[in-house]
């Protein structure tokens, strides 16, 4: 086999990776802390993508200064979204959660279409790139990858290190316990639900960085990240990020191996669905 | 069997009956289109609901029975000349058969994770059958008009898809009716108030939700033969559409969870409301928005639907309305 | 002999639940199990009726072997069992939820046989009134009823009864210790956990005492009582073991 082709693709497929992991971050955090699949994760994400767009454009905005306004308001949306959607049917079976969040994507999806049509955008960023012997890395991409880590080690810091992070563990591992400890689990809950799509928007303004973009981009990575997050283990963060880089990988390496690029999501949703059935706690899951 | 002498049942009868027969007394094209596509989402509806409604098992992925039955029954029209009722037989059959066998490991899943993996499967299969050239792979198949003129010509085809899926519709919505009022049923309900005391209690879980499981594929796969029958092309992406699945859930949701008549209605009622948003100028390109807004609107406020909401209102009625 | 429990032990990680346990129950006798709190009494029943098989020894009902059979076959042989954590099938009205446990109990009667037994076994635990209402509306007392009727509907042989009368007033107290009797007197063989030492005493005619896992002492209520053992690491107090022998008279 080619080395410089191997090379290459091993480092594309991992430099994907990293987004791909951020981009399910946030689904695993809101899962793992009040066990709700979020099933407007690919629209968020689309939001992310079109709010980095409108602050380019409109106001001339650096997209890497941009990229943090939209985490801001992602914060402030997920909040608003878990009073107004989730809250009322925390306690309620998956499938009231499920759905409340799914009629959360069709309203996004819906507003999204008559505001931006269906048309593909993009965003116009150029960061020259970097080449060692056969393998080109694009500057955009590697200062996404560069942000993914840090908001990795950031949400991680948050978590074990800080009051609230830790009053956030606290709440996902016994609600009730937490609320006796004297903690708002309330609060906690919309705080979480915050962050998990303020990283999801943040990543939808990344993947603009990279690749034009739809309305209904977001779909696809929605699917993306449940695998991402099954292999990683559902409600753990890190593990997102490897199974993010799994993903990355696998899909970097179909391109040159000899079987048909047609075929990876077979693979991909057949592993999905193999480690549900045989390791639900994912493939670096403590628990 | 004593679910066949209530008044409910002869209600249910006389009205999907009544409904399926209208545009074949009036002969209307457009009508039996338009019935055509409700008596599917009966069908879609309640077979979600008797696995997910009476379980309590999501099945997210339902449709992917759906599509499944729908190539089997394609694939043998088209390579084997097969008349489209055997074919859509064998279609349902081969659902019910996956189902059974993908409902061994799957069903041991139990509530976000077994809803997870429903959609992994409809998109493991989606993919493959994309790869796979025996059904056409990504294009997918179709008839020439020859295929029609073993039924009389694609008009009269129209027609015997028609009563085909009203025939199917009945027997789902009888179906659903009989395992709720059977014991079979009674413990499936123990089984989605709490598992564990229902096995405790005699039920043996994985047996029953098996069973169900593959039941409640029987259905879909014959709707999915006949509607691809009707449409003479069959495509990966319509074949598994995961939103059709989703607007199936919802149409449960929105009639009544766990109910007999909840998924007739809310099949109906949605059907009815997507296409008023869809043809109402001022709604037209807002109707998606509309649709989730509504949504919430029963999820957070009306949880038992409207059927189950109105059971729980007047529990005279409970004794006519299943 | 209807239940013979051989060397039971059961551990969940480093934590010895029960440690090779062994006790035999008569057929038609009350069997008293007691013990302070986290002794392992749940977890012995959960063992015999097959929630969780046991690492070591054999559980024999009626001669057979159903060490690790799964619980549904275990109360299809004929052990029905109630629950100290009250499990209602809760949108299910009352009378479903006894009909499901004669359903599917030792008898596995049709649905409209199972009807008619749901009827008087209600009518049996107080509860006739309430048949059409949905389980999650009862009151603590009612829930508790509720266990013992689906129970009872299974005809079993052998009935598990956890702490039924924890959280009930004295007369409902009375009450239930009246309906327990009846049972037994209908050739209903019953174990039971329980708190409420002078009902225990009262009522069995054997108690089994664990502490830790471990099998402390089994015996009648008279030997118990004044077991040194127990009366140490149970009842701590002597003079409580006097007024319990007193209520016995």
């Amino acid at each position: 086999m080619n080395i410089d082709a191997l090379s290459a693709s091993i480092v594309d497929g991992l430099m994907i990776g990293f987004i791909y992991g951020l981009a399910a971050m946030g689904l695993t955090l809101i899962f793992g802390v009040m066990r709700v699949v979020n099933l407007a994760h690919g629209p968020v994400i689309a939001v992310g993508m079109f709010a980095v767009l409108l602050l380019a454009q409109n106001l001339g905005l650096n997209p890497y200064l941009g990229l943090v306004i939209v985490m801001l308001l992602g914060l402030a949306t997920g909040i608003g979204m878990y009073f107004i959607a989730v809250h009322r049917v925390i306690d309620a079976p998956e499938l009231t959660t499920l759905l409340a969040t799914f009629s959360v994507n069709l309203m996004i999806i819906g507003i999204g279409t008559v505001l931006f049509s269906t048309s593909p955008r993009a965003l116009d960023v150029s960061l020259g790139s970097v080449r060692t012997g056969a393998v080109t890395i694009l500057g955009t991409k590697l200062v996404a990858d560069l942000i993914a880590v840090i908001a990795t080690v950031g949400l991680y810091y948050f978590l074990y290190r800080t009051r609230a992070g830790k009053s956030v563990r606290a709440v996902a591992n016994n609600r009730a316990a937490a609320e006796l400890m004297g903690i708002n689990s309330t609060w906690i809950l919309a705080l979480s639900f915050g962050i998990g799509i303020a990283l999801a928007m943040g990543s939808g303004s990344l993947l603009a960085t990279l690749f034009s973009f739809t309305i209904l981009s977001g779909t696809v990575y929605e699917v993306k990240s449940f695998v991402i997050v099954v292999l990683g283990g559902l409600g753990n963060p890190v593990g997102a990020l490897l199974g993010g880089i799994v993903i990355g990988l696998l899909e970097g390496l179909a391109t040159i191996s000899p079987l048909p690029v047609g075929w990876v999501p077979v693979i991909e949703f057949g592993v999905f669905v193999i480690i549900l059935l045989v390791r639900p706690t994912g493939l670096f899951g403590a628990r | 069997m004593s679910a066949l002498r209530t008044p409910f049942f002869w209600g249910l009868l006389v009205l999907l009956g009544g409904v399926g027969l209208l545009p074949i007394l009036n002969g209307s094209d457009s009508m039996r289109e338009d019935i055509f596509l409700v008596l599917m989402l009966v069908i879609l509806a309640s077979s979600i609901n008797i696995i997910m409604g009476y379980t309590g098992y999501v099945s997210f992925g339902h449709i992917v029975f759906f599509g499944l039955g729908g190539y089997v029954a394609f694939y043998l029209m088209l390579n084997h000349q097969v008349h489209f009722v055997p074919a859509a037989v064998v279609g349902g059959i081969v659902s019910s058969l996956i189902a059974f066998l993908l409902g061994i490991p799957v069903l041991r899943l139990r509530g976000a994770y077994f809803a997870l993996a429903t959609i992994g499967i409809n998109e493991v299969v989606r993919s493959f059958v994309t790869n796979f050239d025996p059904f056409g792979g990504a294009t997918g198949m179709f008839f020439n008009y020859e295929v029609y003129n073993g039924y009389g010509g694609s008009k009269n085809a129209l027609w015997y898809a028609y009563y085909a899926i009203l025939v199917v519709a009945l027997l789902c919505a009888v179906s659903s009716l009989l395992i709720k009022k059977s014991r079979f049923g009674l413990g499936l309900l123990a089984i989605r108030e709490d598992q564990d005391a229902a096995q405790v209690l005699g039920i043996d879980p994985a047996r029953s939700k098996v069973l169900v499981y593959t039941i409640s594929a029987f259905f879909p796969g014959l709707a999915g033969a006949i509607f691809f029958f009707k449409n003479g092309i069959i495509e990966p992406g319509p074949a598994f559409d995961l939103l059709r699945s989703i607007e199936a859930l919802v149409m449960v949701m929105l009639g009544g969870y766990g109910t007999v008549a909840g998924p007739i209605v809310g099949a109906a009622v949605y059907e009815q409301l997507r296409a008023f948003l869809i043809t109402n100028s001022t709604f037209s390109s807002f109707h998606l928005f509309v649709a989730g807004f509504l949504l919430l609107l029963i999820v957070l406020f009306v949880t038992a639907g409207l059927v189950g909401w109105l059971r729980q209102r007047a529990p005279r009625l409970r004794r006519y309305l299943e | 002999m209807i239940l013979q429990v051989q060397n039971v032990s059961k551990r969940f990680g480093g934590l010895r639940a029960l440690e090779n346990i062994s006790f035999e129950v008569r057929e038609g006798e009350i069997f008293g199990v007691i013990g302070p709190n986290g002794a392992g009494k749940t977890t012995l029943f959960n063992v015999i009726n097959g929630v969780y098989p046991p690492q070591e020894g054999q559980i024999f009902f009626r001669g057979q072997n159903i060490t690790g059979l799964p619980p549904y076959r275990i109360a299809r042989a004929g052990i029905a069992r109630t629950h100290q954590i009250m499990r209602p099938l809760g949108e299910l009205t009352v009378r479903e939820n006894v009909t499901v446990g004669a359903c599917f109990g030792r008898e596995s009667l049709s649905l409209g046989a199972a009807a008619t037994v749901a009827d008087e076994v209600l009518t049996f635990v107080g509860l006739g009134g309430k048949a059409g209402v949905l389980a999650s509306k009862l009151n603590a007392a009612e829930k508790k009823r509720l266990e013992l009727a689906r129970a009872l509907a299974a005809r079993p042989s052998l009935l598990l009864l956890d702490e039924v009368l924890a959280g009930l007033n004295p007369n409902e107290v009375a009450d239930m210790l009246a309906a327990i009797r009846s049972i037994r007197d209908n050739g209903v063989t019953i174990v039971m956990i329980e708190h409420l030492m002078h009902a225990v005493m009262q009522l069995s005619d054997r108690v089994f005492v664990l502490d830790h896992g471990a099998q402390v002492s089994e015996g009648t209520p008279q030997v118990i009582s004044v077991h040194p053992k127990v009366v140490e690491a149970y009842l701590g107090d002597p003079k409580l073991a006097q007024r319990l022998l007193e209520g016995l008279e």
